[in-house]
Order: structure tokens, then C-alpha cells, then sequence
């Protein structure tokens, strides 16, 4: 890696109830890259990337954002620094009260104060990129497909230009078409933007589409990590397992 | 198990509920008294606690009202006392009964609805949406519906007020013989405005309370539906409890004054 990390993760540690779910996790990601964690379920991706955002706090370890701690911010310096990053949830978090504009320019219009007219636009325009017509803006999260709130999800994280953009299943529960759609579209958007992108996943297709690097997560730890075009002969007995998706190997019960 | 560790254990927990309901509602009343806020969500509060609860509380009032003046009226006259029923409806209903059935009432109807509603936005991750988009929660969600309930209740309650007594008026009027206007003549005349006020002081803190459970609860609601089935549960009981605790605490400290 030559470029000094964007977003970097230090001997992060985290129990849920006595069970360690991150065991020491280690991870930095390059400006511009795109980094895809894999991992059976149950093994602390969703853990990780909420640590990484901020929205839960690590019991040991550190996260820094350009070289700076985050770990423990509050308040005022917290939401500066969400400001800095675009989340895609895995159900897309749409806010059902709120019709899709409004959602899509929901930090626009109550962080950054922009006049309703000028984020109404805005979120338009978003809308175009994500390709949905600008009438589906009315209409609420609950009148929407499953592939068509992923998208406003989509539009919704790149909005306001994010520096690092999350990503948490964003094939999860869609059909091969759709999901192929947002694959496309979430590579187009990183591109767009020059920002840094971290995925968590169990999609391979989609890890391979969107990830420049992969890294697999394992009891808490990261066991493997190399470029996307090297998952197939990473050499590791556990990512061979989860690529071949076999029952049998060094991981049982998918864990 | 041993009782004495039984005991020990679950007075642990239930002071560490204290603790974090106290830092919760803290991080809530703080959120209110520093920008930014959202003014928008403080008048769609307002209407959905206040306005839309006037209904359901002005019907149990006026049922109240009137069955409160019945049974005082046969109790009265166990002591050749009937003519003071307009009096005691008027106490009763404004020192006591307004407050609290408006409260009791914004329990089941609202803190139930916040629990639910701030519940299934944690269950969807829409609070963890809120801090991605540079929002705190505790502005957006919590501080208005504390606020609207701590403003509406005591105008719940004003009408409640005036919804019960009216109650006892129409079971006088119409079924008791007494003279309307005399009613209403001894009813004002009786009340002094302590009255009022100290209803009004418990009913703002009721407000306080119904709001601060549901938000609480829903806010920390985790296992998809059944957690938010649970919360909603939880927010009323507690809610209810502390409505009744609350008013026995602030009825004796008004009494004494």
C-alpha cells in the first residue's frame, strides 16, 4: 500500500454478552480503494463497518480517518465527521415517514441546511443517476420494490459527495438482475466520486464486481486479505471453503 | 438459587434501569436547551400527542365526570350532604382525575405509539440512518416528542377539566334536579386557582414521564418484532407505574404546602 491509509481499523476488539465477535481486527484502506470484507454469518462484518462508521463503539482498539483518531468522538465532532461518509444499509433504512426526495436529501436539508427547493433538485438529480424517474421522488418508501429502495438508499449515501462510502449486503434480498444493477451502479458512484468504499458481503459476484481488494473475516480476526482478481487462489483453506461454498472444510455450520 | 443473592441481583438491575433512564431522559432534556433543533418535528409532535388525543381523553373524562357526580351525590346523601357534589366533582376532576386519566390515557395511546415507532426504526436501522446523516437521534427523535408532551398534557388537561365537571353538570342537571347555573356557580366559586395549577404541574410532569418511556424503551428495543411487541409492553406498564407514583409523591408534597 503506498498511499497512507484513508480509513484504518487497529487492534479492534468488541464482545457482545462474553462472545468476542472482533478479535483484534486490523484493517486499512488506501483513498480511492475498495475494499470488500467477506465472512460467514455470525462473524462480526455488520460489527465492523458499524465501527468503521462510528455507530458503535469499539471495547479495545482504534479507528482513524486520515491518520486521525475517531475512536471516541461525541456530538458536534461526530457528526462533522459522519458528514464525511454515505452509508447503504443492508434493508436500506429508508425513513417511511418521509417521501423518497426528502430521504434522499434528508442531511441537505437538516445538517446542512440547504433551502428545500435547492435539496428537492439535488435529490432529483440523484434519483437520475441511480435511474429512477423523477416521479418516483413523492412517493414513500413503502410504494417502492425492494430493488427500487436500494436504489434511493444508494442515491441517499452519495448525495451530499462523501469522502468514504459503506456499503452492508447491498445485493442481500434481490434477484440476480437487480443486484447485478446495484453492483453497476455502486462501481459507477465510487467512480464518480474518487471516494473510498468498504463493503461487507457474502455475495461473491458482488464482491468480485464492486471490490478492488478482498478480505475475509474469521472468529473475529482477518484471515486473508488480497486483490479481487486473487480470491479464486488465495492459497487459504477458509476462503477456499467460502468461495466453493462446501460444506466441508476448516469452518462448519457456515462459521 | 439464594434469595438474598435473588434479591441483591435484581435490585442491581433495577438501579442500573434507573441510571441509564436518568442519563437517557438527561441526553434528551439537553438535546432540547442546545441547537440544533428541529422545528419541524416539535409541531408534527405537538399534533400527534396533543391534538389527536383529545378524543379519547375527553370521552373517558366525561364519563368519569359524570359517574364521579352519581356516586358522590348517594355517598352525600348518606350525610344529608347531596349539595356539596358540585364542589367535590370540581376537586376531584381538576386536582386529581383530569391530570391523571388525560395521563393514564396518553399512556396507552401515545407512549405506546412512540415505543413502537422509535422501536421499528431501531429494528430497520433508520436511528443508525439518522447518524450517518450527521443527525443526532436524540434531536431529531427524542427531544420533541418530550417536549410536545410536556406542553400538551397540560392542555389536555385544561380540557379535561372543563370535559369532567361539564360531565357532572349534565348527571345533575338532567337526572338530579339541581339548578344548572347554580352548578356552575358553586363549582367556580369553590375552586381556587392552587387548584388548577398544582393539576396542571402534575400534568406536565406525567407528560414528561409518558414520553420519556416510550422514547426510552423504543429507542432501546433490540430482536426485530418481538422486541419491539416488547418495548411497546414495557413503555405503558412503566409509563402507568410512574404516572401513579409520581402523582402520590406530588399530591402529598402539594397538600403539605
Amino acid at each position: 500500500m503506498t498511499a497512507a491509509p484513508k480509513l484504518e481499523l487497529k487492534g479492534v476488539r468488541k464482545t457482545f454478552n462474553g462472545k468476542k465477535v472482533l478479535d483484534g481486527v486490523d484493517l486499512a484502506v488506501a483513498p480511492g480503494r475498495s475494499l470488500v470484507i467477506i465472512g460467514g454469518s455470525g462473524q462480526g462484518k455488520s460489527v465492523t463497518i458499524k465501527i468503521a462508521a462510528g455507530l458503535m463503539r469499539p471495547d479495545a482498539g482504534k479507528v482513524f480517518i486520515d491518520g486521525k483518531d475517531v475512536t471516541r468522538l461525541r456530538g458536534a465532532a461526530q457528526r462533522k465527521r459522519a458528514a464525511q461518509f454515505g452509508f447503504l444499509f443492508q434493508g436500506a433504512a429508508l425513513f417511511d415517514s418521509l417521501p423518497v426526495w426528502k430521504n434522499i436529501a434528508f442531511r441537505l436539508i437538516n445538517a446542512d441546511k440547504t433551502p428545500q427547493d435547492e435539496a428537492r433538485e439535488a435529490a432529483v438529480v440523484a434519483l437520475g443517476r441511480v435511474g429512477l424517474s423523477p416521479s418516483v421522488a413523492d412517493l414513500y418508501p413503502g410504494e417502492l420494490s425492494g430493488g427500487m429502495q436500494k436504489r434511493v438508499g444508494l442515491a441517499r449515501a452519495v448525495a451530499a459527495r462523501p469522502e468514504i462510502l459503506f456499503f452492508d449486503e447491498p445485493t442481500t434480498g434481490l434477484d440476480p438482475i437487480n443486484a447485478d444493477v446495484i453492483n453497476n451502479l455502486i462501481v459507477e458512484e465510487v467512480k464518480r466520486l474518487g471516494c473510498t468504499a468498504v463493503s461487507i458481503t457474502h455475495d461473491l459476484v458482488s464482491a468480485r464486481k464492486i471490490g478492488d481488494e478482498i478480505a475475509m473475516l474469521h472468529n473475529g480476526k482477518i484471515i486473508w486479505r488480497g486483490p479481487a482478481a486473487d480470491i479464486d487462489h488465495s492459497g487459504n483453506a477458509y476462503v477456499e471453503q467460502f468461495v466453493s461454498g462446501r460444506a466441508d472444510g476448516p469452518m462448519t455450520n457456515g462459521g | 438459587m439464594n434469595p438474598v443473592r435473588a434479591i441483591g441481583r435484581s435490585t442491581l438491575g433495577m438501579l442500573r434501569t434507573a441510571g441509564a433512564v436518568a442519563v437517557f431522559a438527561a441526553r434528551g432534556v439537553a438535546a432540547l436547551l442546545t441547537p440544533p433543533w428541529f422545528f419541524g418535528q416539535w409541531g408534527g409532535q405537538l399534533l400527534a400527542i396533543g391534538f389527536f388525543s383529545l378524543p379519547v381523553v375527553g370521552l373517558v373524562v366525561l364519563f368519569t365526570g359524570a359517574a364521579l357526580a352519581l356516586n358522590i351525590y348517594v355517598g352525600g346523601g348518606r350525610f344529608n350532604a347531596e349539595q356539596i357534589m358540585p364542589q367535590v366533582v370540581a376537586l376531584g376532576i381538576v386536582r386529581e382525575l383530569g391530570p391523571v386519566l388525560a395521563a393514564v390515557m396518553l399512556a396507552g395511546r401515545v407512549s405506546a405509539a412512540i415505543a413502537a415507532e422509535i422501536g421499528a426504526m431501531r429494528a430497520t436501522e433508520q436511528i443508525d440512518a439518522l447518524q450517518t446523516l450527521s443527525t443526532d437521534p436524540f434531536r431529531y427523535l427524542i427531544a420533541p416528542r418530550l417536549l410536545a408532551a410536556v406542553i400538551t398534557l397540560p392542555l389536555l388537561t385544561v380540557v379535561a377539566d372543563i370535559i369532567g365537571v361539564s360531565g357532572g353538570w349534565l348527571v345533575a342537571t338532567a337526572t338530579l334536579n339541581f339548578s344548572g347555573a347554580l352548578y356552575v356557580q358553586n363549582t367556580w366559586n369553590f375552586l381556587t386557582s392552587w387548584d388548577i395549577v398544582s393539576g396542571l404541574i402534575k400534568a406536565a410532569v406525567f407528560g414528561f414521564l409518558v414520553a420519556l418511556m416510550g422514547c426510552y424503551h423504543g429507542f432501546n428495543a433490540s430482536g426485530g418484532a418481538r422486541g419491539v411487541g416488547r418495548a411497546t409492553t414495557h413503555a405503558v406498564v412503566s409509563a402507568a407505574i410512574l404516572i401513579f407514583a409520581a402523582d402520590y409523591i406530588m399530591t402529598s408534597f402539594f397538600t403539605r404546602s
